[in-house]
């Protein structure tokens, strides 16, 4: 005979984790809805970066002369295609248990699934743009080295890692209060000015001072470190001197990184388990 | 509550049972206390919670299956009976959206009971479909209890909770003031109404 249980107990990921055929489910629904009765489809989801990309080429690169930088177009296009994905998974993560709130009140399911499902289909989003990144690197002159290839991974698994900590921390405080979406849609359109994607790093090491509390923080943000890190895995093999423009400590900032990436899963996952028996009265 | 049995939540408006319901499935948490279940639990506290309009029949009845619980094989394995038992024709792989309400209530019932649970809590949502489907729900649902599943059902139809539980509890204001054979709980709440 199995065991009284109470229900509804928060599993944290783990109970993700074994409701992964429910996780696919939803991340499947999310793409389908998204593109309803669309003629494009999931094509928009390639749209959209090209556009952004063309806007900023042209507009940075062109008229401001940016592309002083070597092979601009792979710089620019590897730093937008992460920080979309990070902005996309974050938006959406941050908004998904208010979004499900019938779900959430009427059915128990670990509410976890709501914030994971949102970066897993930012992922989804990801996988072409990334293919199509290298294939522009590849032109450039790119080749793949084993280095670049452990950079590549290390950037996509922290860029995830930060999205799901802090969708779950997020997405469980804005159940309570609404302002955050707002907060972070703020946050996520000047994120893209606070990583090297636009312009190259020793501008801002110039602006703010190399040895500068400033510069230092600007450094560690984890996301400069994942741009830095699809730069490392692609721009940087594109010419001769790009890699070294690359900044300086990248492993060592990458390992700081995961931590902090790893410590907010931690934290989200506390603070979303804290807060997930008021769901139902809050929604 | 001991394994097995039916029972009937009733009482007023604002009395507390749906809230028990959701104490007991896991939606709320108490505020003092705990609540806990032995074996699966189905909640159908809303037919149709996790249906989504712009998906097909076919994709939801996966979908709304998943989060009631079960796992993929048992969703294919079910799946034939699922639709036989909504009976919903030829639009299975129409979307949803589409659907009369009544064919959204049919399919959305049909994959609630069909989820096997040990313990299965039905909140308020047997007004389903013309009266052949409605016949045919409680029949199922009665099956269910007979194969000795616990079954809590919360509903102002009186003689279809006496039709479906044993024992009675009438709340009010979220305090218990009868519990016993249903038959005895029913007069007792008409006698107070």
């Amino acid at each position: 005979m199995s065991d009284l249980v109470v229900q509804g107990v928060g599993g944290g990921l783990a109970a993700v984790a074994r409701r992964r055929y429910l996780l696919t489910l939803l991340v499947r629904k999310e793409l389908r809805v998204r593109y309803r009765a669309s003629v494009l489809g999931l094509g928009w989801s390639y749209v959209k970066p090209a556009v952004t990309f063309a806007v900023y080429f042209v507009g940075l690169g062109l008229v401001l002369r940016q592309n002083s930088i070597e092979d601009y177009a792979v710089y620019l296009f590897g730093g937008l295609v992460v920080v979309a994905a990070f902005s996309e998974a974050l938006g959406n993560a941050t908004r998904s248990v208010v979004a499900n709130g019938e779900l959430v009140r009427k059915v128990f399911l670990p509410r976890e699934l709501f914030p994971v499902a949102s970066v897993c289909v930012a992922g989804v989003h990801l996988l072409p743009q990334l293919v199509v990144l290298l294939v522009g690197a590849l032109v450039a002159g790119w080749r793949p080295d084993p280095v670049g290839v452990v950079a590549l991974v290390a950037c996509v698994v922290l860029t995830g890692l930060l999205a799901t900590g802090l969708g779950l921390l997020l997405s469980a405080v804005d159940v309570l209060f609404r302002d955050v979406e707002n907060v972070v849609d703020l946050v996520l359109t000047v994120l893209v000015w606070a990583s090297p994607v636009l312009y190259p790093t020793h501008l801002v090491e110039s602006l703010l001072g190399a040895g500068s509390w400033g510069y230092a923080l600007y450094q560690h943000n984890p996301l400069t470190v994942a741009v830095d890190l699809v730069h490392r895995a692609t721009w940087a093999g594109a010419s001769p001197g790009n890699a070294a423009l690359v900044p300086p400590d990248l492993a060592v900032r990458t390992v700081v990184a995961l931590a902090v990436a790893v410590g907010l899963v931690a934290l989200g996952q506390n603070v979303f388990r804290r807060l997930s028996g008021h769901f139902a009265q809050e929604l | 509550m001991v394994e097995g049995e039916s029972v009937a939540l009733l009482g007023r408006n604002g009395s507390g049972k749906s809230t028990l319901l959701k104490l007991v499935a896991g939606v709320m948490a108490p505020d003092a206390g705990c609540v806990r279940v032995r074996g699966r639990l189905a909640g159908l506290l809303e037919v149709g919670a996790g249906f989504h309009p712009d998906l097909t029949g076919r994709e939801n009845v996966h979908l709304n299956a998943s989060i009631l619980g079960m796992d993929p094989r048992a969703i294919r394995a079910r799946f034939d009976e699922i639709v036989e038992f909504a009976d919903i024709g030829p639009f299975l792989d129409t979307q949803v959206r589409f659907y009369s309400s009544g064919m959204f209530l049919r399919l959305a019932f049909s994959v609630a009971v069909h989820t096997e649970p040990d313990v299965f809590l039905v909140d308020e949502v047997l007004a389903v479909g013309d009266e052949a489907f409605r016949d045919k729900c409680l029949t199922r649902i009665e099956r269910l209890s007979d194969e000795g599943r616990t079954l809590v059902v919360v509903s102002h139809d009186l003689p279809l909770v006496e039709r479906l539980c044993r024992r009675g509890v009438v709340l009010d204001s979220g305090r218990l003031v009868h519990d016993g054979p249903v038959r005895e709980a029913v007069e007792h709440l008409r006698a107070v109404l």
